[in-house]
């Protein structure tokens, strides 16, 4: 079996996909011949045709609006924004329109489409190329918004959002693209959304994170396994729909949760979740909610990224912050 | 009030067709190919003066250019966007612009910046990840380089609004790609600025090519410069690899703009000869057959030859020149490279006005890190 990183995951699974279903289609710009400008949709064009693997004019709302109009149609674009930044032209598209479109319609038009971009930083990228957009869409009713953290995740997780039927807004943490590898069987098997996954078992604090910050929530629970301190870890991958109750179910074993994030603090998915704890678990809890997360600031160019980015040593703060209730 | 057109159509006789207008797409040019002057050349080039002028910033561009792509390869900077083979047009456009006119450049117009004044350390240092590159010592009204495609259209609009309101003459003037041209604000700016008559040029860099994606898969249009027509705005191409023709159109274009004369769309043709970026291997999508052809055409050996057979240039002066960029660029690469790196309450202090209280813990929580981190 084939070990591979999270963009050829991604890629398996487009073509995977895309042989098993004739009305998967894949759009976005330099999707064709360039293979994507991270090589996700790289050979689809060569074994699929130009008709099924569709270069567009560069115009983010007209992809995000032309794919409404397709899954419409009962095909499955997938679409493809190339970088974070670039998303926003799509919001209303997404917002006003893939999101509603079978609620206005009482189920007579559906958008089984998905909207595959990057997010966040720690590659060094230009300017708009860093950002985590996650709790903008993570807001919008009627959508699912799905960031896997592995290439095992990526391969299960994007098979699932093609086959969902309603729109699916598939963030790809693009730090992750080539970090590491995972042998992924392809053998076509999706993951559930509207899962969380306990990534590994502990019984002294609950860290709960996804996409790239997954990497520190894990090293920071590996740092502190060798003081003595047992963290649960979870990748909760589909933040909308939330799956609360796996996370309520690990809080209520350890009574202690740090949330990890690299979006900015205000407003991000972190509140969400420590406001579902505190209404759903607080009696479980020993210690206030602890969230670790970026600053509340304009995701800063390359040379201070990494000081933006929650690290795993202030992961690990929170952990002992936390371990201070008794 | 009066019966609008429309009220009148529906009154009368409704016309099977209607006949709105034959449109011509003129394109500008003075020197051909080998560089020899094919009309009357405009009053600027009248002498070696501002001619030799323009060269040096052709060559200026290029070899920053070069150098910042080698920055790049050794890690110094990031991913970084050169001009190669269309330097004309971003020279051409800033010496037509006055000190008081204001830039909306892309990501692509190191050459227009240079000539505008924006130092060469403040590139490095942005294209190195580094906000105070867009802090301009000068000009200060110019907008920072955009990345989202296209987004510094309805910008360039809005200022020209402004312009217009307080009765300025000045111009506001907007660099895009042809992909740029696909973007709805694109049109919505084109359309802006027609309704109003705005005191704006819109410059297309037309380079065939928006990373993989070549113009024919952008457009079915024969040209983009009719763009235009559709929102009542003059639309005009020009040889983008000829500077004294694309120096020419936007000048005219400015003081119509400054007259009162409205917008000007100006579609410059010319060719990328390198990647789209570093980050980019145009092999992939690209005959290199096509860029081996496109070659004969880029605009400084054509300027060079004109100059040259005016007796207005030699190999000295070449080599004379060469020798200053190379100086120049080095000078500017040592006093980047001189410059200690932010401090991460760069994050924070110009995000507001004053500095909230509520992110001032914030602001020392991040000192704090980065003093841990040592
Ligand atoms: C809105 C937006 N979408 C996508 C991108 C990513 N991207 C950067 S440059 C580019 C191609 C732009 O082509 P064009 O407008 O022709 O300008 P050129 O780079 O050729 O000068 C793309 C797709 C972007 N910067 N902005």
């Amino acid at each position: 079996m084939a070990e591979v990183n999270l963009v050829q995951a991604i890629n398996m699974a487009l073509a995977h996909e895309m042989a098993r279903d004739p009305d998967v289609i894949v759009l976005g710009e330099d999707v064709g011949a360039n293979g994507g400008v991270f090589r996700a949709t790289v050979d689809l064009q060569r074994r699929f045709g130009l008709e099924r693997v569709l270069d567009t004019p560069l115009a983010e709302g007209l992809i995000a609006g032309a794919a409404v109009g397709m899954a419409a149609q009962g095909l499955k674009p997938v679409a493809e924004i190339q970088f974070t930044g670039f998303i926003h032209a799509c919001l209303d598209q997404i917002i006003n329109h893939a999101a509603r479109l079978r609620h206005r319609t009482r189920g007579r038009l559906t958008c089984p489409m998905v909207l595959r971009s990057t997010c966040g930083a720690g590659i060094h990228a230009p300017e708009h190329h860093s950002e985590s957009p996650e709790a903008i869409f993570a807001h919008v009713p009627g959508v699912r918004v799905v960031i896997p953290s592995s290439p095992l995740r990526a391969y299960g997780l994007l098979l699932a959002a093609i086959r969902d039927p309603d729109p699916v807004v598939f963030l790809e943490p693009t730090r992750l693209y080539r970090l590491f590898k995972q042998e992924v069987p392809d053998d076509g098997e999706a993951l559930p959304l509207d899962a969380c996954f306990v990534e590994r078992e502990g019984r002294d604090v609950t860290l709960v994170s996804w996409g790239a910050s997954l990497r520190e929530a894990l090293a920071a629970a590996q740092a502190l396994s060798a003081e003595g301190i047992a963290a649960e870890v979870i990748d909760v991958a589909t933040l909308k729909i939330l799956d609360m109750d796996t996370i309520l179910e690990s809080v209520a074993k350890t009574g202690r949760c740090v949330i990890v994030h690299e979006a900015p603090r205000c407003a991000g998915f972190g509140a969400e979740i420590a406001a579902n704890l505190a209404e759903h678990g607080l009696l479980a809890l020993f210690a206030p909610v602890q969230r670790v997360t970026g600053y509340d600031v304009v995701t800063p160019l390359a040379r201070l990224e990494q000081e933006f980015m929650p690290g795993t040593a202030r992961v690990v703060d929170a952990v002992h912050r936390a371990m201070e209730y008794r | 009030m009066q019966e609008s057109r429309h009220e009148a159509a529906q009154r009368a006789e409704l016309p099977a067709t209607t006949v709105v207008a034959r449109f011509q797409i003129g394109c500008l040019r003075y020197l051909d190919q080998a560089g020899d002057a094919l009309q009357p050349l405009p009053q600027f080039a009248a002498g070696p003066e501002t001619l030799t002028r323009m060269y040096q910033a052709l060559v200026l561009a290029r070899a920053f250019d070069a150098k910042a792509i080698a920055l790049q390869r050794t890690g110094k900077i990031g991913t970084y966007a050169a001009a190669l083979g269309q330097e004309a047009v971003g020279v051409g456009t800033a010496f037509a612009m006055g000190a008081e006119d204001v830039l909306f450049p892309s990501y692509r117009e190191s050459a227009a910046m240079l000539v505008r004044g924006v130092t060469m350390e403040e590139l490095l240092l942005y294209w190195a990840g580094d906000e105070r590159g867009s802090n301009f010592s000068g000009p200060r009204a110019d907008f920072p380089i955009c990345v989202p495609v296209a987004s510094q259209a309805p910008h360039a609009a809005g200022a020209a609004y402004a312009f217009k309101l307080r009765g300025e003459r000045r111009v506001a003037v907007c660099v895009l790609g042809d992909g740029a041209t696909s973007k709805g604000d694109f049109y919505e700016a084109i359309n802006f600025a027609g309704v109003h008559a705005l005191p704006v040029v819109f410059v297309i860099n037309n380079n065939g090519w928006a990373i993989s994606v070549p113009l024919r898969l952008q457009t079915a249009a024969q040209t983009l410069a009719q763009k235009a027509i559709a929102a009542g705005v003059e639309g005009l191409q020009v040889d983008g690899n000829d500077v004294i023709a694309v120096r020419d159109a936007v000048e005219r274009a400015a003081a119509k703009a400054r007259s009162g004369g409205g917008p000007t769309l100006i579609e410059a043709l010319t060719y990328r000869l390198g990647d789209h970026t570093t980050a980019d291997d145009a092999t992939r999508y690209r005959d290199p057959e096509e860029v081996k052809a496109q070659w004969r055409f880029e605009p400084i050996a054509r300027l060079r030859a004109y100059l040259s057979g005016r007796g207005w240039w030699d190999k000295e002066r070449e080599e004379a020149l060469h020798g200053q960029c190379a100086e120049r660029i080095q000078k500017a690469l040592d006093a980047f490279e001189a410059m200690p790196p932010p401090g991460p309450e760069a994050m924070f202090d110009h995000l507001y006005a004053s500095l909230p209280k509520a992110l001032q813990a914030q602001r020392a929580r991040a000192i704090e890190e980065h003093r841990r981190r040592g």
